[in-house]
């Protein structure tokens, strides 16, 4: 062989290898479409979409419960999680001595490679212990009995937070690094402070990086099932306070597909379509946004 | 260099080909001397198909000249297509009614499955009457000092939508009520168990076989959940799982019923449900 045809079949492997995801992303999609979409058109999208009743086993098939408990529990993590790693990654890009980098950091990374059921086993043990704990000791007289059992938006908010700590502190961190050294160098030398020059000048700059840390960590939070389920309770019914059990769309999937069978199996495989439409449409919507923050940056 | 290479793995070839055909052949040497040939079709209960598969695969791995084919349908349909004659064996999970049971078909009790009502080892309550825990588990009854414990609204815990334990929970208790909604669902018996472990206030339901000390098992009329007193009928959570064969069935369907009760059959069985032979 000469080295023409080498170079030509190894551009070859790599062009296979790049259109590997393309076509499993079709595959995936195509399925999930093929085997969902029947029972879509057949309940109808409007009561499907809209439906507050869930009993597959009698063939009522309504999702809105689990799409309102997927974006609670979504936005709760943001809520929460967002502000403490972006000032994390501010620290660490600004102020964090090298000492104290090498211990946050490993900590950092040792976080995302905690498998999701630990999160989870530490959810259902912890986290809902001490807020059941608040609920019957000191919002018992609010709260009503169906929410103080511990099973709540906020459980899962919290463990979903912490979740996505790793990816919105990386890559937020990224993008502070990355704000070109002439921004800070100029702000500090016309007189502010170094609060003021974080505030004004690098976390703008940095903008367009930090939404895409927090999509990505948005696109964490929506995925995620395991530690979801064992902390939410899984009830299918509109939750309506922090304190409420709540089932989303992907533990919707997990908690039935065991012993689903028949227009069960497709129900479920129709969440999955909407799961992946509302997934397409948020990265579609954030990507616009991020391009937007670099051309104004 | 390229042709030797070639002949090499051509040679390979032949010998795992010949290899081949050699194992096969002794495959059927045996395969035959078992004689028994067929077709098995059983139709009817979902809660009883699981069950079904995994002896008919058992089956199958020793008279591999029979097909057992089992799907479900419903243990009403089951016991139609007994009656029809469309299936083999038609299976149930509930006792015939009586005008079922002027069918004239034969009923082999094959297993029993049995549901515990558990609760926090810290509960006071010891004993619930049927009608009581269809009322915690359907929201009639939503504090435990109604059923003269501690002071605290009742936890329903349950299984999800689809499953057995579910199914045969909702059949036996509730008949036509609905679980309360806003019940917290686990997808596992070991999760209902850490959900009721980690709370004074709530009340779940496995299946016996799962029972350990880390819950309080619940006597129900009285009745404690064990597997004599499911085979005994005095423990009324519990259900049996029955054979319906019209007359005369066929050759290799004696022979599947034959081995499901056998000490072998039975041994699948008690992986997940009651014995009904010791």
């Amino acid at each position: 062989m000469n080295y023409k045809t080498k170079e030509k079949i190894y551009e070859k492997i790599l062009l296979i290898s790049a259109f590997f995801s393309v076509i499993t992303i079709i595959l995936i999609g195509g399925f999930v479409f093929k085997e969902g979409f029947p029972t879509i058109s057949k309940i109808g999208l409007i009561d499907f979409l809209l439906g507050k009743e869930w009993y597959p086993t009698k063939g009522v098939f309504g999702i809105f419960p689990m799409i309102v408990g997927t974006f609670a529990v979504t936005i709760g993590a943001l809520i929460l999680g967002v502000p403490l790693g972006v000032a994390t990654a501010i620290f660490l890009a600004e102020f964090a001595p090298a000492r104290v980098c090498r211990i946050i950091r490993p900590a950092v990374e040792l976080l995302a490679g905690i498998p999701s059921v630990v999160y989870g086993l530490f959810g259902m043990v912890i986290v809902n212990q001490i807020i059941m704990h608040i609920e019957r000791t000191y919002l018992a007289g609010i709260l009503k009995p169906e929410y103080q059992r511990g099973y709540s938006v906020l459980s899962a908010s919290i463990i979903l937070a912490i979740m996505i700590l790793p990816t919105v502190i990386n890559i937020s961190e990224d993008a502070i690094r990355s704000v070109p050294r002439e921004y800070k160098e100029a702000s500090l030398a016309l007189g502010a402070t170094d609060w003021q020059t974080i505030y004004k000048v690098l976390v703008p700059a940095a903008s367009s990086g930090i939404i895409a840390a927090v999509v990505l960590g948005m696109g964490r939070a929506l995925g995620e099932t395991m530690a979801v389920i064992m902390v939410a309770g899984n009830t299918a019914i509109v939750p309506d306070s922090i304190f409420a059990p709540v089932r989303t769309l992907t533990g919707n999937i997990a908690i039935e597909m065991g012993y689903a069978a028949g227009d069960h199996v497709n129900a479920l495989f129709a969440t999955g379509i909407v799961l992946f439409v509302i997934i397409m449409v948020l990265n579609t919507v954030a990507t616009y946004i991020a391009k937007r923050g670099v051309s104004q940056g | 260099m390229l042709i030797f290479r070639g002949s090499k793995i051509a040679l390979l070839l032949v010998v795992i080909m010949v290899a081949a055909i050699a194992s096969t052949g002794c495959g059927g040497e045996k395969d035959s001397g078992t004689g028994l040939s067929g077709t098995v079709k059983i139709a009817g209960s979902t809660s009883v198909q699981p069950l079904g598969e995994e002896l008919a695969e058992a089956f199958m791995d020793q008279y591999p000249d029979v097909n057992v084919n089992v799907q479900g349908g419903g243990s009403s349909a089951g016991i139609e297509t007994a009656k029809t004659g469309t299936a083999d064996i038609g299976t149930t999970s509930r006792e015939l009614k009586d005008e079922e049971k002027g069918y004239g078909l034969t009923e082999t009790i094959v297993a029993k499955d049995g549901i515990a009502i558990v609760t926090n080892n810290e509960n006071k309550v010891t004993d619930l009457t049927m009608e009581q825990v269809a009322k915690i588990f359907s929201g009639d009854i939503k504090n435990w000092k109604e059923v003269g414990s501690q002071d605290g609204p009742i936890t329903v815990v349950v299984r999800e939508e689809g499953s057995g334990t579910r199914g045969a929970f909702e059949e036996i208790v509730l008949g036509n009520a609905k679980i309360i909604d806003t019940a917290i669902v686990q997808n596992a018996t070991g999760a209902v168990k850490t959900a009721v472990t980690k709370d004074v206030n709530a009340i779940g339901f496995i299946s016996l076989g799962s029972i350990d000390s880390a819950v309080k098992t619940i006597t129900v009329d009285g009745s404690e959940p064990s597997e004599e007193n499911v085979i005994n009928g005095s423990y009324k959570i519990s259900r049996p799982f029955i054979f319906l064969t019209a007359n005369e069935p066929s050759e290799a369907t004696e022979e599947f019923i034959k081995f499901v009760l056998s000490n072998e059959g039975q041994d699948i069985v008690s992986e997940e449900y009651i014995r009904v032979n010791n």
